[in-house]
């Protein structure tokens, strides 16, 4: 049953595993570690440094957004360049820092939490963090190309893509090809590894939540991913081979572009939330000091999450003139998604009552991420109801709500995540004063930030334009900021991270926090190299 | 530890059949889309078929009015516009209206109509017995011409329709048709021009 013949980096000789506590003396040194490591803990931390340096990155273009927008007229950048900005820093949040740090998660603690000594696929898993730092070079390069980089919006709506577009579109699909695969592979890894190496006695519905919810997002990546793939191949084949799929002229239609993009695009919008969910169902109950309130109804809550949102892709398409019926249609079934979400708030809301609740820092980002995320679904309600639509689409008002649901929904909770594992990876408790002030800054600045986009998106400013009206000039000055002191406030977190990755800080037991329960708790602090070799048996 | 290798490869399996499934079905949304859209007529596109005429029932007692819009592709400099702007008609009876084009430009450009309903249902009801926008039309630089378009409404159109619009866009296709050299194409040239 034993795995180690596959978790051993292909430069250590093979060590004895008879012993469990010997086994961090193996652990290779030097950068061929990193670059060779088998090991899901060592890809895990990859991908989570990645997905933060290019969170970093992504932010740095936010800030040339929100430095342009300080004052109306053209200030700094030029109209063409602000839409690259726009667009590259779309791309990167969604496919380079999100996706990929809850893949990291995954891979630090899908294993530890069903007694799996790796992922099932370890070499592959090498693969799919190794083709990322590629894709993104390709992607990042394209700026500097002569006629500039993509400037079409992530979403990339054909024409904007294939007639109006530069030639530095074929690298963008090619980066974009490359994501997909990697995201595919791990995704596949993930599904293999949940459903072939669970510890004895870890049957379904034993699986923690994180494991649940990764679960099914792995299967909706794997069902869309690939969709998105056909979406760019095809702009490819436009743009460049003489096909028409987009191309009214040639038989095809535009508006079939959205479709296909949609129908990847709202799946993806829920992988990038349900990992959340399951972060937040382990940390509410470890500082309520109660089990989690309903269980079974989040599993089932959150497949049918996943299944709905392959039916709704077209509230994205209001205003694209389709028939009454279709547009009652996509209204009803977005907003029956609210029902399984409002659920989970509730079990998240019982979980706490009448618990011990204390508030450290995981607990804030937690408690954080269910009031803001719950704002963000609201304006996501008010979006789904087609007639007002016509009036918010396309205007701040979207970017208000998508980023209530993303900032302060996904990577909140990817924040909540690192401060809850962090002394289970080191070791060590992390800064706290650092992490307190990383918390109150970010939480303030994220609503200076985006609360007033509500306001100026009603008030009719669209999105994704470097210039706008002189009334929206005082928002727009809280807007931008916000927006630098929110950008700041990641400095701290940097900070904090570098010290806990150099060792510093007050040792911690093996469960850190007192409320904690499951199999990653009951293991060494810090997690030894090589774990559960020996698979627990669960009770 | 070979079994649990084995049952590895048959998941991995099973999984890589789903994601080239789902790049096909990716693909296969295209012709999806037509054939739902055909049926449903919820694009407004209409059919690049003649319809035929024969011996149908005029509905004298209805009056639908049909209103024609034009337009042309960005760089497409070809002058285009409709002769009738707005006709009213009984479903049923057989209309003529007329196009003007003009190619202003000193050398031969091919055309293509594309047209568009809308509201999109009404797209299945309007038939076209003759179209310029069936066939590609070239023009010789400087000319100009009519161009027919032909037309009955279904009776069968629901009764709550009683105005709708057509709309042709006319594209640029000179590229597409082999014979002509591809930087003909003032559209394509612009465009590397812009690109510098
Ligand atoms: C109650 C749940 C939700 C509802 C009812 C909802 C509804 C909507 C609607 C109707 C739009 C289109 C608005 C327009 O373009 O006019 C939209 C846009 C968007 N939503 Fe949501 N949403 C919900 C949750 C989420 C979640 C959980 C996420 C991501 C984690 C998300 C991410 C987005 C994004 C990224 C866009 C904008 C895409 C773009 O145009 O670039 N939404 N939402
Ligand atoms: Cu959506």
């Amino acid at each position: 049953m034993s795995k180690a013949n596959d978790v051993i980096s292909p430069d250590s000789a093979a060590p004895e595993h008879d012993d469990h506590h010997d086994h961090h003396d193996h652990i290779p040194k030097g950068i061929t570690r990193w670059l060779f490591t088998t090991n899901h803990k060592d890809i895990g931390t990859l991908y989570l440094w990645f997905a933060f340096i290019m969170f970093l990155v992504g932010g740095a273009m936010a800030m040339v957004i929100r430095a342009e927008l300080f004052q109306p007229g053209l200030q700094i950048v030029e109209p063409d360049f602000f839409n690259q900005m726009t667009t590259v820093h779309g791309l990167i949040m969604v496919f380079g820092a999100v996706m990929p740090a809850f893949t990291g998660l995954a891979n630090w603690l899908v294993p530890m939490m069903i007694g799996a000594p790796d992922m099932a696929l370890p070499r592959m898993n090498n693969w799919s963090f190794w083709i990322l730092p590629f894709a993104f070079l390709i992607l990042l390069s394209s700026l500097f190309m002569e006629g500039g980089g993509p400037n079409f919006g992530w979403t990339f709506y054909a024409p904007l893509s294939t007639t109006y577009s530069g030639d530095s579109t074929a690298l963008f699909v090619f980066s974009v090809h490359i994501m997909g695969i990697s995201s595919i592979m791990g995704a596949i890894n993930v599904i293999v590894t949940i459903f072939n190496m669970r510890a004895p006695g870890m049957t379904w519905m034993k699986m923690p939540l994180f494991v649940w919810t990764w679960l099914i997002t792995a299967f909706l990546l794997i069902a869309v991913m690939p969709v998105l793939a056909g979406a760019v191949t095809m702009v490819l084949t436009d743009k460049f081979f003489g096909t028409s799929f987009f191309d009214a002229a040639g038989g095809g239609d535009p508006v079939m572009f959205q479709h296909i993009f949609w129908f990847f695009g709202h799946p993806e919008v829920y992988i990038m939330i349900l990992p959340a969910f399951g972060i937040i169902s382990h940390i509410v109950p470890t500082f309520s000091r109660k089990p989690l309130f309903g269980y079974a109804s989040m599993v089932y809550a959150t497949a049918s999450i996943a299944l709905l949102s392959f039916i709704v892709w077209a509230h994205h398409m209001f205003t694209t003139g389709m028939p009454l019926f279709a547009e009652m249609f996509f209204m009803f079934a977005t907003m029956l998604i609210s029902v399984p979400t409002g659920v989970k708030v509730f079990n998240w809301v019982a979980t706490m009552w009448r618990g011990a609740l204390t508030f450290e820092v995981p607990m804030l980002f937690a408690l954080a991420f269910i009031v803001l995320f719950t704002i963000g679904g609201l304006s996501g309600l008010m979006l789904a109801i087609t007639p007002v639509d016509f009036q918010y689409h396309d205007t701040y008002f979207v970017v208000a709500h998508f980023h209530y649901v993303l900032v302060t929904g996904a990577i909140f909770s990817i924040m909540a995540a690192v401060y809850y594992w962090l002394p289970k990876w080191t070791g060590k408790m992390f800064d706290i004063t650092l992490a307190k002030w990383h918390f109150w800054c970010s939480l303030i600045s994220v609503n200076v930030l985006f609360f007033p986009m509500h306001f100026v998106g009603l008030a009719g400013m669209p999105r994704r334009i470097p210039d706008y009206s002189l009334q929206f000039a005082d928002f727009n000055q809280w807007i931008s900021l916000g927006g630098f002191a929110f950008g700041l406030s990641q400095l701290i977190f940097l900070a904090l991270l570098i010290k806990a990755c150099r060792k510093q800080g007050e040792p911690v037991s093996d469960q850190v926090w007192e409320g904690a329960h499951g199999l990653e708790w009951e293991i060494p602090s810090p997690a030894p190299y090589h774990t559960f070799e020996t698979p627990p048996v669960v009770k | 530890m070979a079994t649990a290798q084995n049952n590895n490869s048959k998941l991995v399996i099973k999984l890589l059949a789903v994601v080239i499934g789902m790049f096909g079905f990716g693909f296969a949304l295209v012709p999806l889309y037509d054939v739902f859209c055909d049926i449903t007529g919820i694009n407004g596109k209409t059919s690049n078929q003649a319809a035929s005429y024969q011996s149908i029932e005029v509905d004298e007692s209805r009056e639908v009015t049909v209103e024609f819009i034009t337009r042309t592709n960005t760089g497409m400099p070809w002058e285009f516009r409709a002769q009738t702007h707005r006709v009213k008609v009984h479903p049923g009876e057989l209309n003529t209206v007329e196009f003007y084009v003009r190619n202003p430009l000193t050398k031969e450009v091919v055309a293509q109509a594309i047209p568009s309903v809308s509201p999109g249902q009404a797209a299945l009801f309007l038939n076209k017995t003759e179209c310029f926008c069936f066939n590609q039309q070239p023009l010789a630089g400087g000319d100009e011409a009519s161009l027919p378009m032909q037309f009955y409404v279904d009776p069968q159109l629901p009764e709550d329709i009683n105005y709708f619009t057509v709309q042709y866009t006319l594209y640029d296709v000179t590229a597409r048709t082999n014979d002509l050299p591809q930087k003909e194409n003032p559209f394509l040239t612009q465009q590397e021009s812009s690109g510098k």
